[in-house]
This record gives C-alpha cells, sequence and structure tokens, in this order.
C-alpha cells in the first residue's frame, strides 16, 4: 500500500509527514513518565490531525478540531493534573505479563485491520465534494439535521451542568 | 488507488495505541486521554470516508462534529468524576477504582 503509487505528490508527501507526526505524538504520550509531557505530546497528536482534516477537505471539522481538543480538553486535562496529585510512575509495582497480554491484543486486533483493509478494494469517488463545504455543512445542521444538532447542544448542557455538580466542594462532605 | 487505505491504517494504528494506552495505563488522566486518542481515529476515518467513499457526501463531517462533542462531554464528566474520586482518595490511580468490587 505505502509501496505501490511511487510517484509523490503534494498530497502524499503532507499526509505522511502528518501522519508520523500523529503517529510519534500518539507513542510518546504513551511513554512519557510525566502526565503534563503526555498531554503536551497528545496536543501535537490532536493539532497533526487538524492538519490531515485539512488535507481531506474538511476545514470546517479542522478548525473544531483545534478549538476543541487543542483549546478545551487539553486545558482540561492540564486543569485536572492541577487539581491532583501524581504519584510517579517508579512508584507504582510494574505488570509485565498485563502489559504483554495487551500488548498482544492490541497488535492482534491491528493486524486484523490491516488485512481487512488491504484485502478489500475501495471503488473510486462516484462525484467529489462540494467546494463550500463550510456553508454546506451549515445549511445540513440547520435544515436535515436540526434536531440531532439540538439533542447534541441539551447534551452538552446537560453534561457541564452536570460535571459542575460533581465537581462542586460540599461542605458536610469533607474528610 | 486512492489514499484512503493510508488513511484508514493511520486510523488504525492510532485506535490500537490508544486501546493499548487505556489498557495498562494506570493513571486516570492518561486513561482518559488514551480514550480520547480512540475517539478521534474513529474520526479521521468518518472524514476519509467522506471525501474518498463511493458516495461523498458531508454527512460524515456532520457525524464526526457530533463525536467531537459528545467526546468533549465525556472528558467534562470524566475529569469532574476524577476530581470527587481525588478528594475522597487522595490517589488518581485507576486500580483503586475498586469501591464496587470490595
Amino acid at each position: 500500500m505505502f509501496g505501490l503509487n511511487l510517484d509523490i505528490t503534494g498530497e502524499l508527501a503532507a499526509f505522511f509527514i502528518l501522519a508520523v507526526c500523529a503517529i510519534a505524538g500518539a507513542v510518546m504520550a504513551l511513554n512519557l513518565t510525566r502526565v503534563i509531557h503526555s498531554v503536551l505530546s497528545l496536543a501535537f497528536t490532536f493539532i497533526s490531525l487538524a492538519g490531515l482534516y485539512v488535507l481531506l477537505g474538511a476545514e470546517f471539522a479542522a478548525f473544531v478540531q483545534v478549538l476543541v481538543y487543542v483549546g478545551a480538553v487539553t486545558i482540561l486535562m492540564i486543569f485536572g493534573i492541577m487539581m491532583t496529585r501524581q504519584d510517579h510512575e517508579s512508584q507504582e509495582r510494574p505488570r509485565p505479563l498485563m502489559e504483554a497480554l495487551a500488548g498482544i491484543g492490541c497488535l492482534a486486533l491491528f493486524g486484523i485491520l490491516f488485512f481487512a483493509i488491504r484485502a478489500s478494494d475501495f471503488p473510486a469517488p462516484a462525484d467529489t465534494l462540494p467546494e463550500d463545504n463550510v456553508g454546506e455543512i451549515g445549511r445540513m445542521i440547520f435544515s436535515g439535521f436540526a434536531i440531532p444538532f439540538e439533542l447534541m447542544s441539551v447534551l452538552l448542557t446537560v453534561a457541564f451542568v452536570g460535571a459542575v455538580m460533581l465537581a462542586r466542594r460540599e461542605e458536610d462532605d469533607l474528610p | 488507488m486512492t489514499l484512503l487505505g493510508s488513511y484508514l491504517t493511520l486510523a488504525a494504528v492510532l485506535f490500537c495505541l490508544g486501546l493499548y494506552g487505556v489498557l495498562t495505563k494506570r493513571n486516570a488522566i492518561v486513561v482518559l486521554l488514551s480514550l480520547e486518542l480512540m475517539l478521534n481515529a474513529v474520526n479521521l476515518n468518518l472524514i476519509a470516508f467522506a471525501k474518498y467513499g463511493l458516495i461523498p457526501s458531508l454527512t460524515g463531517h456532520i457525524f464526526a462534529l457530533f463525536t467531537i462533542s459528545v467526546a468533549a462531554a465525556e472528558a467534562a464528566v470524566g475529569v469532574a468524576i476524577l476530581i470527587v474520586f481525588y478528594r475522597r482518595r487522595v490517589t488518581v490511580n485507576v486500580d483503586e477504582f475498586d469501591e464496587l468490587r470490595r
């Protein structure tokens, strides 16, 4: 798959650079011992994925990715780190059997997915996406997807009110 | 041959990395971050199929936007639960999340 189309187009080169950045950020996030470094490394992955969305013609999704993931979720995690005391990784007892089993399971899942992707042939797209993506997405959200959109805003409101209620410090509740 | 297979492979790599993190990491914040990584891999699949699928349409973009908002809500509730748990047990180790098991 990676060696089949040898003509290096700009899209292919950009895809490779962004893909390497995304995978490197994810691997570093799993390997770094301090949690704050993991969060920042994963923010790098999220930015690379936003670049991939631009490459796929999804500019609006890319901006939402940067705003929500890099802007909100990462900052939320940093707040979570600030409000809790982090144990050091070295104090934990290692579990080599468990980690080996999990690694084998993940590798097996990746193998299955990889061979399924290799084995399936994807027909060429019948037509192309419209140029004016953002306007078309706005029209679709407020016409065909109006009810799911409103349900999503209700869900977000409920979730954030619930988060505030959960994390609120109750006076008679202190240890 | 379009780039679709490469995008799907990249999403599979990211999903498996996230799954490994969820299964092996013991810091609850890293577990939540790995969950976000898995959701991002799914979003990449949705947007890749929206461009390179048999019938390209913007529905994939809208579905990805919905997934992003659900992920944001999940992260907020997850961090809130984490803070409440830390207040009670003074740890963020997921091995200590065993009150229902005892």
